[in-house]
């Protein structure tokens, strides 16, 4: 398939700075991802998720602090909870479970975000291509 | 397309150097950005930090009436500061401002040209539409308070306190032993000019005590911090020591009397090379000079059966409690030095150097302290096995440092201390003393000078790692002796050293409780162990947690000149904060539209700052704006979107994820 697209999600604390932390030592990574900014991957709403589907996303990454870590104590672990019904949202809708991943990288791991990204964009390339609506204009609350 | 309705925004594009435009088109990008709705304008400029750089985005706010500016260059977490600032000095809100990061995000990590221009576009079409939805919002200021911790009694942590203290700021210091001091106390001499390491250390410590803004806590851990810059709150435990210490003047009388004749535990000062009585004093010069009764060791705090003559010989001073029990104190401080040290690396899993298994094999601090004229031996170099003054003294480099099975990195100051090490070994015993090492890295102020003088005292030097050392003689020359083999690299041939006596150049790794003391002040570690600093250049002794500075060896192995730099530099950061007096605090907190509340209290238990409350009459959640802190939680769970957080509405992020995922 053609080249995927996956729109990430990183906490300002740990993933936004490890990704940060990987350009510096300039480690290269597919240039599949596109990342979205929230101070804490508690900020992440499921629908930002399924919106990243319907515009147009082959994947969706969420980085955030490792357990314990987190710089807001535990919004990590609200995020990881949300994850279940999103996982259980996006069957019905006929997403594979694979195409959503959330991985805890703290601000030293470059290493490890370079890891996951590309690991991420082949898992990506191995799956059907997905089926989707037409991208319409979303109604902002 | 250019500016219709009311938003205009100018789009900057940064070269960096070549550091974006070596792998993104610049100019491609400035095009097309330029064609994107809302854009009225879109420049590339070489610099755009630069002070030209900034005027530019000043002028076109003024001249071409922008109201809202992005800039395409390095991460925000290094110069959205700077934008913001320079879209405020032409009069316009800062928060209309968006930085998108095309250097760390983009250039520095792909090397497809094509590709990363795309991506490029991108991000910076998903900011065009993210910014239509910015408003303006003003930074909530706070107070900050005048008093700062200082969390570990090493040289850094001394040096901090004496600078904030001289500076008329009222210091914490904490620290978990029994005196202050650290690992400093311990060291014989300092490397290069051979000062007695107490003789410059200790006035430093009495400074400490005597300074009346120093409030200095020993026995004590900190358990809790709680709060954000400006105002943390900071409960410390201070464990007992049994003796009180405003009543006891360090006499030592009733260490004379201890039902125990002779020491009989290990003395933590001496590594255990020596014993101590359960009742003690650290070490002559301790601070504060105030005995401590050890528990464990105790006859009366185990039994109650001792005959209490040490009591006795306190006399009327009653300095002794028994009672005494663990206290809280809960400190509220407006910053927080954390200068926790190292630890020495052990090196018993290196099983090849026999630490532990041949009696004549040392760690280097332990050799400190067998130098040292309070020392356990009075200063007298002798070994373990036999007492003897060794004639021949293998000093390892590198052991735990530069070794994959171990640490990788270089713990710095192993070379230095090695040569003093050999230098004061040859000058105590007349040993013949072999340095076995990788590379010599002597790169301070008067260290080569040092090497140089070294080599011409006659100390060897053989360029190799040592492999092994062990006691299994293969000739008659090695009988009774340690044996080092190590290869000989500028001889290219393997070399059998019989020595007397070994002494292992141990690593400095990150401190045991590393982890535990990371999460309590909400600070990362690099991958090393040790704490991250917030930029390795130009934030050194700045941490991701605002208000959070480090100092000395938790943040990496160092030597004490560069240590007690460091304590400076936090101290300054640390003034520098709290003489503001206030200071502005990221407006993205939390707010209820009233209106769309049902009331139906998810919100509530998922703040971790107990900002949400109820109203019980409108039944309707309330946000303390003061107690959030911007993380965004409760925005993501309202099943009503009744909550917003500023800089990152729903609107916004939706819009951002639109953007990014449009096709061209
Ligand atoms: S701040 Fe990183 S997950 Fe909360």
């Amino acid at each position: 398939m053609s080249e995927p697209k996956i729109l990430a999600f990183f906490c300002n604390w740990c993933t936004y700075t490890a990704a940060d932390l990987a350009g510096t030592s300039r480690m290269k990574y597919a240039a599949n991802v596109r990342v979205v900014r929230m101070m804490c991957s508690g900020r992440l709403d499921p629908q930002f998720v399924l919106q990243a589907f319907k515009e147009g996303a082959d994947g969706v990454l969420i980085g955030g602090c490792h357990p314990n870590d987190c710089h807001y104590i535990e919004g990590n672990y609200k995020a990881l909870r949300r994850m279940t019904l999103l996982k259980r949202m996006m069957e019905s809708m006929g997403i594979e479970k694979a195409r959503v991943r959330l991985e805890w990288i703290s601000a030293s791991e470059g290493l490890k975000l370079q890891e996951v990204v590309n690991e991420m964009t082949e898992q990506l390339k191995k799956l059907p291509p997905m089926s989707r609506m037409e991208p319409t204009q979303v109604a902002h609350p | 397309m250019r500016g219709n309705g009311d938003v205009r925004i100018g789009v900057y594009v940064c070269h960096c150097g070549s550091n974006i435009a070596a792998t993104v088109d610049v100019e491609a990008v400035t095009r097309y950005a330029e064609e994107l709705p809302n854009v009225a304008l879109a420049r590339e400029y070489k610099y755009m930090c630069s002070d030209p750089g900034q005027e530019l985005i000043r002028k076109d706010i003024d001249e071409n009436k922008l109201n809202r500016v992005i800039v395409a260059a390095c991460s925000p977490l290094l110069h959205e500061h700077t934008f913001r600032h320079a879209t405020e000095a032409a009069g316009l809100n800062a928060y209309y401002f968006q930085m998108v990061n095309i250097r760390e995000h983009c250039s520095w990590v792909h090397d497809d040209r094509e590709r990363a221009t795309t991506k490029a576009k991108d991000l910076i079409r998903a900011a065009t539409m993210r910014i239509v939805h910015h408003e303006a919002l003003e930074p909530r200021k706070v107070a900050i308070r005048p008093e700062v911790l200082v969390v570990g009694g090493g040289v850094a942590g001394i040096q901090a306190a004496l600078t904030l203290a001289a500076a008329g700021k009222h210091v914490y210091l904490v620290e978990k032993d029994a005196t202050i001091g650290g690992h400093m106390a311990k060291f014989d001499k300092t490397f290069p000019t051979l000062d007695c390491s107490m003789c410059i250390l200790a006035p430093k410590m009495t400074a400490v005590k005597a300074s009346k803004n120093i409030t200095l806590w020993t026995c004590s851990d900190v358990t809790r911090v709680e709060g954000y810059v400006g105002n943390f709150k900071v409960t410390v435990r201070r464990r007992p020591r049994y003796v009180i210490e405003d009543l006891c003047v360090g006499c030592s009388r009733c260490i004379d009397e201890c039902l125990f004749k002779e020491g009989k535990f290990p003395d933590e000062w001496n590594l255990g090379l020596s014993k101590r009585k359960p009742v003690y004093i650290p070490f002559p010069q301790a601070v504060p000079p105030v005995a401590l009764i050890d528990p464990a060791a105790c006859i009366q705090l185990k039994t109650v059966k001792c005959k209490m003559t040490f009591v006795e010989a306190c006399g009327e001073r009653k300095a002794i409690d028994f009672d005494q029990k663990a206290e809280e104190k809960v400190i509220e401080v407006g910053a927080i030095i954390v200068a926790t040290g190292f630890r020495a690396y052990d090196p018993t899993p290196l099983n090849r150097y026999g630490y532990g298994r041949l009696k004549d094999v040392y760690t280097a601090l332990e050799v400190e302290r067998l130098l040292n004229a309070s020392g356990p031996t009075g200063g007298n170099l002798v070994r373990r096995s036999d007492n003897a003054k060794p004639k021949s003294v293998a000093i390892l480099h590198c052991v735990g440092s530069r070794d994959e099975n171990a640490h990788i990195y270089c713990s710095r100051v192993c070379c230095m201390y090695s040569l003093k090490l050999a230098h004061l070994i040859k000058e105590k015993t007349g040993a013949e003393v072999f340095n076995c090492y990788i590379d010599i890295r002597a790169f301070g102020k008067g260290y080569e000078e040092f090497y140089r003088r070294l080599m011409s005292e006659g100390v060897q030097f053989i360029r190799g790692k040592g492999a092994e050392v062990t006691d299994v003689a293969e000739e008659l020359r090695e009988r009774g002796k340690l044996v080092v083999s190590v290869e000989d690299t500028l001889l290219s041939r393997i070399r059998r050293i019989p020595v007397d006596m070994v002494v292992l150049a141990q690593a400095l790794e990150a401190g045991a409780d590393a982890a535990e003391v990371r999460r309590m002040f909400n600070i990362s570690c690099s991958a090393d162990g040790f704490f991250l600093e917030k930029h390795p250049k130009l934030a050194p002794v700045n941490t991701v947690a605002d208000g959070v500075f480090l100092a000395g060896c938790c943040q990496g192995a160092k030597d004490i000149p560069d240590t007690v730099a460091q304590a400076g530099a936090a101290a300054g950061e640390a003034l520098a904060l709290i003489d503001a007096q206030f200071m502005m605090m990221e407006p993205n907190t939390a707010s209820v539209t009233e209106d769309l509340c049902s009331g139906c209290r998810t919100c509530l238990p998922l703040c971790p700052y107990q900002a949400i409350t109820r109203d019980e009459q409108k039944n309707k959640a309330v946000i303390n704006e003061v107690l959030c802190k911007g993380c965004g939680t409760c925005v993501a769970s309202c099943p009503s979107a009744a909550i917003s957080q500023k800089l990152f509405t729903d609107a916004q992020i939706f819009s951002e994820i639109q953007g990014v995922m449009m096709h061209e």
